[in-house]
């Protein structure tokens, strides 16, 4: 129990404030404990485990890790938008966008760093153009992501001419099948991005100013908070981590699709409500993130592998969706 | 003198008008700045082609419209339109015309009731609700369809092809129901108890529930007539279509909304018109219009959305603050 103290201890404070191995793992445990997700991800797992004899297997655990990254940087963005009591919709678009430079401009003869680099420009771009409407207009994020997320997409129409494009360098595409021991790259890289954010939501004073902003944003700015800067650095990030997400999704496909990344963010808000951050914001954690991640992750995987319709995916996850919003209401009275 | 008087009454008429209904004037300096160059753009058959295009979304965005002056959201109207439209397609050659329809109403009144059962009765955020449906439907769907497009057999021998096909004195069946559900739907809206009363709860629900407003049953019926138009735009498109894929809707309710905020009414509830949707789900068809017949790629439309979209509610909401920058 020492793990997940309540911190009165003196001495267990000032330990706090180090982010030893030890806090680390009590904080994600405690993590863990306030987020319900979790079980659900551990009861598939055992679910999965008993019904299928290859779910269990390191190479389908690092497929769902692989897969699962994808909509997970999104949802780690995601959840420092939300904290802030914002919403980002453009986010699949910005992927698509970011996927198509890259690739694009390599099929026109450009290195591959070359094209990596102007898709994170072009996501950073069009993150701070989000950022910067929402803070000096005033409009809310909701319509302005709304009119991004059809805007953006028109982008990428226009820039690909309807066409898939296609890279044949084998060190771009290799990087998306690269892999420690049985771990693959990109699924250590959404973890790093995991506890790093993390850090950064509790141990830093832009995580720290984002809870208050969400929580109230009057008092927030009394208090002496940059509000708008703060919002707008969020929705950078976010155009970046969305950039990013497209250019990894890129490497391990080898090419990108006009249609690439549709709903994207609608499954990302869908992780990041399933982990527990409310959407009036104020609170959110991304222990609870990666397990509404994973619980995607695991329920897409798990379902294929029994050979159930992909479709019936959609099913459970809406359904799964509106239950957790009817336990988190319901059930903690 | 008194003919000044009248003319300043009539300069600050104006100019609240303007301030009200600032949209539409934009519309209108559009159209006529397009009609200037292509004045095609103005032609009756242009103006029935574009209504007529228009019609599945409008007919959508009249329910939609319900949902957001209570204060909500629905995002499943997509979804919904792609499974009642696999739905009467499907049903169409299996049961006949008549009873494909019914039975696909009665599916879109169960989705209706079961969002605003959530939202209206168990007060679960509507936004979260409605994108769960709009998984779990698409799913459906799916599920329903086996995967496979549907289509009707003999387009050419059913009295189906009315709701979308046909002409009335050479105006399009679509754009009459759309703009006859409109003056409906407007009617109940603005000169009904029950109309005012969605407001009330829109505005402000503690109020309303202090008046005696229950607020849950207003909530649930406006989720039921969103789910019911889009049961009408399912007949329209399936008609016109003649057939159907699965994801048929998918995006649709972003269009839709769209729609709604560039007519001007307000996401926080409590504010907005019938009308005002309609000329929003106008500006949307002649925006893409316009700009083909300018000759530009089809898919610039939705960049035009974009900054549209933007700058139509920045100003909404500076002449509401009194200054332009939040």
């Amino acid at each position: 129990m020492s793990a997940v103290s309540d911190g009165t201890n003196a001495a267990e404070v000032v330990a706090a404030r180090r982010p030893t191995v030890r806090t680390v793992a009590g904080s994600a445990l405690r993590g863990v404990r306030r987020q319900p997700v979790w079980f659900l991800v551990v009861a598939c797992v055992i679910f999965f485990g008993l019904t299928s004899p290859y779910f269990l297997q390191a190479g389908n655990l690092g497929n769902v890790l692989v897969q699962s990254s994808f909509i997970g940087f999104l949802a780690v963005g995601m959840t420092f938008i939300m904290i802030d009591g914002n919403i980002d919709l453009t986010v699949g678009a910005t992927l698509a966008l970011a996927a198509a430079l890259a690739v694009g401009l390599q099929e026109a003869g450009a290195p591959p760093l070359v094209g990596v680099l102007a898709g994170l420009a072009a996501g950073a771009a069009l993150g701070a153009f989000n950022g910067l409407a929402v803070v000096l207009t005033g409009v809310d994020s909701f319509i302005v992501t709304l009119g991004g997320l059809i805007g953006i997409r028109g982008l990428v129409f226009v820039y690909t001419r309807e066409q898939s494009m296609l890279t044949m360098n084998g060190a771009y595409t290799g990087f998306g099948s690269l892999a420690v021991g049985p771990v693959p790259v990109i699924g250590i890289i959404f973890l790093l991005f995991v506890f790093v954010g993390q850090w950064v939501l509790r141990r830093t004073v832009h995580g720290r100013n984002g809870y208050a902003v969400g929580g109230n944003r009057d008092a927030a700015t009394n208090a002496g908070i940059h509000v708008g800067r703060h919002i707008f650095l969020n929705f950078l990030l976010m155009g970046l981590l969305a950039a990013f997400a497209g250019i990894m999704l890129s490497t391990q496909m080898g090419s990108a699709t006009p249609n690439l990344g549709t709903n994207y963010e609608l499954w990302a808000i869908i992780s990041v409500v399933l982990g527990g951050t409310k959407l009036q914001g104020g609170s959110g954690s991304l222990w609870g993130t990666l397990g509404g991640v994973l619980a995607i992750g695991v329920l897409r995987n798990g379902m294929n592998l029994l050979n159930v319709a992909p479709f019936y995916v959609y099913v459970v996850l809406g359904f799964v969706l509106i239950a957790t919003l009817f336990i988190d209401k319901f059930g903690r009275r | 003198m008194q003919v000044t008087g009248r003319w300043s009454g009539f300069r600050a008429a104006l100019a609240g008008s303007v301030k009200q209904q600032g949209i539409l004037y934009a519309f209108i300096l559009f159209l006529a700045g397009v009609a200037v160059a292509y004045p095609t753009v103005l032609s009756i058959g242009n103006v029935l082609t574009v209504v007529q295009q228009v019609s599945i979304i409008g007919v959508m965005a009249l329910g939609v419209t319900f949902v957001v002056i209570g204060g909500q959201l629905d995002l499943s109207v997509g979804s919904l339109l792609s499974l009642t439209t696999v739905m009467v397609v499907g049903l169409h050659d299996k049961v006949g015309p008549l009873p494909a329809m019914l039975i696909m109403f009665a599916a879109a009144a169960l989705v209706g009731a079961f969002n605003g059962f959530l939202v209206g009765y168990l007060k679960l955020n509507s936004l979260i609700v409605t994108l769960g449906m709009l998984s779990a439907l698409q799913g459906i769907t799916f599920l329903y369809s086996g995967g496979n497009n549907v289509n009707i057999q003999n387009p050419n021998q059913t009295w189906f092809a009315v709701f979308g096909r046909d002409f009335v004195f050479h105006v399009p069946v679509p754009m009459i129901i759309f703009l006859g559900l409109a003056a409906v739907l407007g009617v109940l809206l603005h000169r009904t108890g029950y109309g005012r009363r969605v407001f009330a709860v829109g505005g402000n629900p503690t109020a309303s529930s202090y008046s005696g407003v229950r607020s849950s049953r207003i909530i649930f019926t406006t989720f039921m007539i969103s789910a019911l138009c889009t049961g009408v735009a399912a007949v329209i498109l399936g008609s016109r279509v003649m057939g159907s894929q699965n994801t048929v809707g998918q995006g649709y309710e972003l269009q839709v909304l769209a729609a709604i905020i560039l007519g001007g009414t307000s996401l926080l509830g409590g504010a907005g018109s019938m009308f005002k949707t309609v000329i929003g789900v106008l500006i949307l068809g002649f925006i893409q219009n316009a700009l083909l017949l300018l000759g530009f790629a089809y898919y610039v439309q939705w960049l035009v959305t974009w900054f549209v979209i933007i700058v139509a509610v920045w100003f909404d909401v500076a002449s509401k603050r009194g200054r332009l920058w939040a």
